[in-house]
């Protein structure tokens, strides 16, 4: 285990360690103390390692994630995995605005809420909320899949493209051309396999899924706006 | 006398409703959509044409024409970057997306660009592996779609340029339409095929100055404070716009005035948001100046850029360097006289065709039909393009030689005067034959 006092050594110094770890390192298992809140903290890293932030984060913690598992022991800032193209992020607290954004893959989890804009523009990434998330979630969501354990805000998967969204709770409204589709068997053998994955001991029976109607696809009289 | 040989007022067109105003009002009757096309603004604003250059005379010694030195290379980057941009013209080749254009016209880009010593930048929609391979320098454009941006492409990069906004539709997202959605385009960008494709008008992930501080700082650590970082935004508050990149940490601000042309957006946002490039570069320069950075941060203008006479008076205006879109397409075959007839039967002639995002580019350009597109040959078209970056040098060059400066960058506002009063007021250089312009400090007007 490799201990760094952000406080004492700086972003940079972590960011630049944690970085320079190739594929077959064999110093996979990282700890970050003293994090009080700093921003972009373990952004960029692209190998099979272990990162444990002991504490808050700030913006864009573990942004644009290659491979590593990033795990927060604490609250995330906005942009938590942020573009994030494989690997897993685990935020054990609440998430600021635009967790996951524009993510391409891998698996983010959050374990309290997530508020505004939680996997707006997503590109393929597996997003698991064990609470609510706010207004404008999965707002022009591409690909991928985000499931709300909770409640999900206003707006909910507006403009959206081929994301698949599903929630247990209520959703206050749901965005342009976003529709509640039929939970078919493959949807739940993957909703299973998702909560499987994010440690969630929770029945897919009870969640209802949601994705685009596809009415927006074309530009005409109807959705010129 | 008869009717028939009575004197007959002759027939008027209203200068309000004008034969085009009253087609555009038929045609959105018929149809119940705007009108979607490419290109910058068409009408006639205050430019650089409304600006002369003074030359060397008594009171100043030219320098040779050839024969002296006058150099043009420029560093971008300079304030943060471990490694600046580091070019041998000032004067680079903008953002512009493949999606939007062929990949044979982006990599004829490249090879051009490459050529002449200069960068050039791929657009929404990502980097595609002809464009890096064929540029020796490539910025490397974040946007707010994030349309295939990965951080494997953001380390291949020269340079990242944060696109906040672009002078042909301020405050707008971009359009692609479906029929240049094909199944790559499709694929770099997480999309179904053929669907008309928005980009988003802001980032996903921040929304402020404040917040774009941190994306910046983000974006640094990521690439290991190598990479300079542009920020480019469109021709609107050009002075809070550039104070506000430059808090935000910028090392070069680019702008882009309202004729900066797009791949796509509505008629009414080209020709009705955003400011001339003539009067945004004084007003992004003061911001430089107020905070001690002119030169420091570099500024990059764009925006209607044809000739190197544009260029030197870009520069003398206080611009470090410019950038060229729809004049490289031009000059890669856009809009040539040998496709008229397929030009008219589109409905149009060629110099007037503007419908980019229909992807029928006869000349290869913006489209994504494998047909049109091999019409372009990269090599080919990577020559005409050097050629034309050769020649706005040379001219640019012999304008800073006649004015007696040894470098391009030397030209200044001393060296301009202005032909009209708009023009006067707007570049805040003297209307000609006067010591005066608008708004001039210390005149009371």
């Amino acid at each position: 285990m490799q201990r760094f006092d952000l406080q004492a050594e700086g972003l940079r110094a972590l960011n630049a360690a944690l970085q320079a770890q190739a594929d077959q390192t064999n110093e996979t298992a990282w700890e970050v103390t003293n994090p009080r809140g700093a921003h972009a903290i373990a952004a960029g890293l692209d190998a099979p390692i272990a990162v444990t932030v002991q504490g808050s984060a700030g913006y864009y913690c573990a942004g644009m994630n290659q491979q590593a598992t990033v795990h927060v022991d604490g609250n995330a800032g906005p942009g938590v995995a942020e573009n994030m193209m494989s690997g897993t992020v685990i935020v054990e607290g609440d998430a600021s605005q635009y967790a996951g954004a524009s993510g391409h893959g891998g698996l983010l989890v959050v374990r309290g809420n997530a508020s505004s804009r939680c996997g707006i523009s997503m590109k393929g990434i597996d997003i698991v909320v064990q609470g609510n998330v706010g207004h404008m979630s999965a707002f022009m969501a591409q690909k991928g899949a985000l499931v709300v354990c909770g409640d999900a805000g206003d707006a909910l998967g507006d403009s959206i493209y081929e994301a698949r969204l599903y929630v247990r709770g209520s959703v206050k409204s749901l965005g342009a051309d976003c529709v509640e589709k039929e939970m078919r068997a493959e949807h739940h053998a993957q909703l299973a396999e998702l909560l499987r994955r994010a440690g969630i001991d929770a029945d897919p029976g009870q969640f209802r899924r949601y994705g685009s109607a596809r009415r927006l696809y074309h530009f005409d009289i109807d959705n010129a706006y | 006398m008869d009717d028939q040989h009575n004197p007959r007022t002759v027939p008027a067109y209203s200068a309000t409703f004008t034969p085009a105003v009253m087609a555009e009002i038929r045609r959105a009757a018929a149809t119940g959509i705007y009108d979607i096309r490419g290109g910058g603004a068409k009408r006639r604003v205050p430019h650089f044409d409304d600006l002369v250059m003074l030359g060397a005379s008594m009171s100043r010694y030219p320098l040779e024409g050839y024969r002296e030195r006058c150099d043009t290379n420029v560093t971008l980057g300079t304030r943060f970057a471990k490694r600046p941009v580091e070019l041998a013209i000032p004067i680079t080749i903008a953002g512009m997306s493949f999606g939007a254009l062929s990949a044979q016209a982006k990599e004829a880009l490249g090879r051009g660009a490459s050529a002449a010593g200069t960068s050039t930048t791929t657009g929404d929609g990502g980097m595609t592996p002809e464009e890096r391979g064929q540029s020796k320098t490539l910025v490397y454009q974040y946007l707010p779609s994030r349309y295939g941006m990965t951080p494997d492409d953001l380390r291949k990069a020269d340079a990242i340029e944060v696109v906040v906004g672009q002078g042909a539709k301020p405050g707008g997202g971009g359009m692609l339409l479906g029929q240049k959605i094909s199944p790559r385009v499709a694929e770099m960008r997480d999309l179904p095929e053929g669907i008309d494709q928005r980009s988003a008008c802001r980032h996903p992930d921040w929304t402020g100055p404040d917040d774009l501080e941190i994306k910046i700082l983000e974006l640094r650590e990521i690439t290991g404070w190598e990479k300079p970082i542009y920020v480019k935004v469109g021709g609107a508050r050009p002075y809070f716009d550039t104070t506000l990149a430059v808090k935000a940490g910028a090392d070069v601000v680019v702008l882009d005035g309202m004729q900066g042309g797009t791949a796509a957006t509505q008629e009414v946002f080209i020709e009705h948001v955003g400011q001339p490039t003539l009067a945004c570069i004084p007003e992004a320069v003061r911001a430089l100046q107020d905070q001690g950075l002119h030169r420091a941060v570099q500024l990059v203008v764009s925006g209607g850029i044809r000739t190197g006479a544009d260029v030197a008076k870009a520069l003398a205006l206080g611009a470090d360097a410019v950038s060229i879109g729809t004049a490289a397409m031009v000059a890669l075959g856009d809009n040539d006289p040998k496709w008229e007839e397929e030009y008219r039967q589109m409905g149009t002639t060629a110099g007037a065709y503007d419908d980019w995002q229909e992807g029928r580019d006869p000349a290869g350009i913006s489209t994504q039909d494998p047909a049109l597109a091999a019409r372009l040959d990269p090599v080919e078209g990577g020559r005409r393009l050097r050629n034309y970056l050769k020649v706005l040098t040379l001219e640019c060059q012999t304008l800073a030689r006649a004015c007696g400066k040894s470098h391009v960058l030397h030209l200044e506002p001393e060296d301009l005067a202005a032909l009209t009063l708009e023009a006067a007021a707007m570049a805040k250089v003297p209307l000609a034959g006067t010591d005066w312009w608008p708004g001039k400090p210390g005149t009371g007007g």
